[in-house]
């Protein structure tokens, strides 16, 4: 049994999407790294907003605009809190980690020369590579890649070794979105810093399953998404200390970002405002306050011990499947089990395993680079939350078992 | 027999079953009887886009017909290829740009239509369709 201090069903409840069918049969969702479910809470905190003081934000006389901002503003300290973020001017509300990175990366255009390097590890989502790509296009910089091995670890010794006087950026993910493995990042920033390089953690996998100390890790920034932890889509923030947010240009143009506009020239806001052109995502904003909330009120330590026990428990039942293989088996992961079945593409085992209610992702996962490491066309990814259950894990097993049986 | 002949004695194979399992299990039956694709084939050029697992289509004109062959290298859409071919080989390619597909809705798999689906069931059979109006055309 797994031990653990959550009533599970009674956080069950708090997500209405959790009691539907799919396929005639009850849902059990596995895809939560894809994006995670919201409880009634977070729904509820939407729905007031637009019920009660939808307006724009930060400019209005009028007490609706003031009610939002309040709430606007109240949301970006909690993050701020949250994080344990030491100013809340620090924390700037994009549309998720990808706007996040692409805000960096554009950024980095003005700072960085040719012959610049930029290091990526070898687990990244494309979207922490894409924009380095893009970037090192623009600026003549080259990007080398901190490869891993096969269970999913990062090689520290090479990193170590790729780091030099010419190492302007460090990126990272936190957690692998493929592998579930949770990288050394304390020893990542403080070597990247040794050498004077900046560091940018994509925690948006991590955030979901455990608390960031952004001052502690004395990271220079660090990606959040809302929809993961049990916001809504389309929200997320982007950390940076105060210090490279002041260095960096605008990365959009626009209202909210301007502090005075002539024809002739335009100065530009404070922080955060410089880099919050337009009406920003406000209800989405306000509500991702409201997930976490929620997420502490149960405990983020609660969590982390409860998806630890689930994770044991569902690697143990999985790995008693003949010919089941599991990719990243990192000493140190957290809540995404990505395996196949020998002989078995996983397209063939997510399509059995849907007609069954249950949900989990099959594919590259958007991290193609770990896919040809593997030389595999991809995985079956069963990722967990604090509100799945030990049965849906033997339900998961059933069908595994059930889809092996129809597709040998 | 014509395209609609065939589509109609597909649809009524499926009706037997009772569940989708049974029908799942037979379209992993038909997977394995799926006319193989030469392996020279099996190009990039020949691969269908917008697919999770890899699908190649190739085809060629035997006097005024078209014979597809394919492959997969998963067995479910290997399944579902190998009815789209039963229902589009050796047939003229102008009846093939004709031919409709609703007979996939009717034997059950009418969730691997959605153009967002990712096994590319809508792709094959623009895939399909696109090698039929090449060679119509080379008719003309």
């Amino acid at each position: 049994m797994i031990q653990t201090k959550l009533d599970i069903q009674k956080i069950r409840k708090d997500f209405p999407i959790l009691s539907r069918e799919v396929n005639g049969r009850p849902l059990v969702y596995l895809d939560n790294a894809a994006t995670s479910q919201t409880p009634q809470q977070v729904i509820d905190s939407i729905v007031s907003y637009y019920h009660g003081y939808n307006a724009n934000i930060h400019r209005g006389v009028h007490t609706l605009s003031q009610e939002a901002t309040d709430a606007y503003e109240i949301a970006r300290e909690k993050i701020q809190k949250h994080f344990n973020i030491a100013k809340s001017h620090e924390v700037i509300f994009t549309s998720g980690t990808t706007h996040s990175i692409n805000l960096v990366a554009n950024g980095f255009t003005s700072l960085l020369k040719e012959g610049d390097e930029i290091l990526v590890s070898a687990m990244e989502h494309h979207s922490n590579i894409v924009p380095w790509q893009m970037l090192c296009e623009r600026t003549g910089a080259v990007l080398k890649v901190i490869p891993m091995d096969h269970k999913g670890e990062l090689e520290m010794d090479a990193f170590r070794a790729l780091l030099s006087e010419q190492t302007r950026m460090v990126f990272c993910n936190h957690v692998s979105n493929a592998l579930g493995t949770i990288n050394p990042i304390e020893e990542i920033i403080s070597a990247a810093h040794a050498v004077g390089a900046a560091v940018l953690i994509d925690g948006a996998q991590a955030a979901p399953h455990m608390k960031a100390d952004l001052q502690e890790l004395d990271v220079d920034f660090y990606t959040v998404s809302a929809h993961k932890m049990c916001g809504p889509t389309g929200v997320g923030i982007l950390y940076g200390k105060e210090e490279w947010l002041t260095k960096l240009p605008p990365y959009q143009g626009g209202g909210e970002m301007i502090a005075e506009v002539t024809f002739e020239k335009t100065t530009y806001a404070d922080l955060p405002h410089k880099f919050e052109a337009g009406t920003p995502n406000i209800c989405g904003g306000i509500a991702f306050g409201t997930a976490l909330d929620y997420l502490n009120e149960i405990g983020m330590e609660a969590i982390a011990n409860y998806e630890d026990n689930l994770i044991s428990y569902a690697t143990e039942q999985l790995l008693a499947i003949e010919g089941l293989k599991i990719y990243g088996t990192a000493d140190n992961k957290t809540s995404v089990i990505s395996f196949n079945i020998e002989g078995i593409h996983p397209y063939d085992i997510g399509t059995i395993l849907d007609k069954l209610g249950i949900a989990v992702r099959t594919g590259h996962h958007c991290a193609q680079p770990i896919m040809d490491f593997y030389k595999i066309p991809g995985t079956v990814r069963a990722s967990f939350s604090f509100y799945n259950t030990e049965e849906e894990i033997d339900v998961l097993v059933e069908g595994v078992k059930k889809a092996k049986q129809m597709l040998a | 027999m014509t395209i609609t002949e065939i589509q109609d004695e597909i649809v009524d194979e499926f009706s037997m079953f009772d569940d989708w399992m049974q029908r799942y299990e037979y379209m992993i039956e038909l997977g394995k009887s799926l006319p193989l694709i030469e392996e020279q084939y099996k190009t990039d050029d020949n691969i269908i886009k917008g697919c999770q697992s890899k699908v190649w289509v190739h085809a060629e004109l035997d006097e005024d017909k078209l014979v597809f062959t394919a492959d997969s290298d998963a067995i479910i859409t290997k399944g579902i290829i190998a009815i789209l071919i039963r229902a589009f080989s050796n047939q003229k390619p102008q009846d093939i740009i004709d031919a409709n597909t609703e007979f996939i809705d009717e034997i059950g798999l009418k969730e691997h239509l959605s153009p967002t689906r990712a096994n590319g069931l809508v792709s094959m059979v623009k895939q399909i369709k696109l090698y039929a109006v090449a060679y119509q055309t080379q008719l003309n």
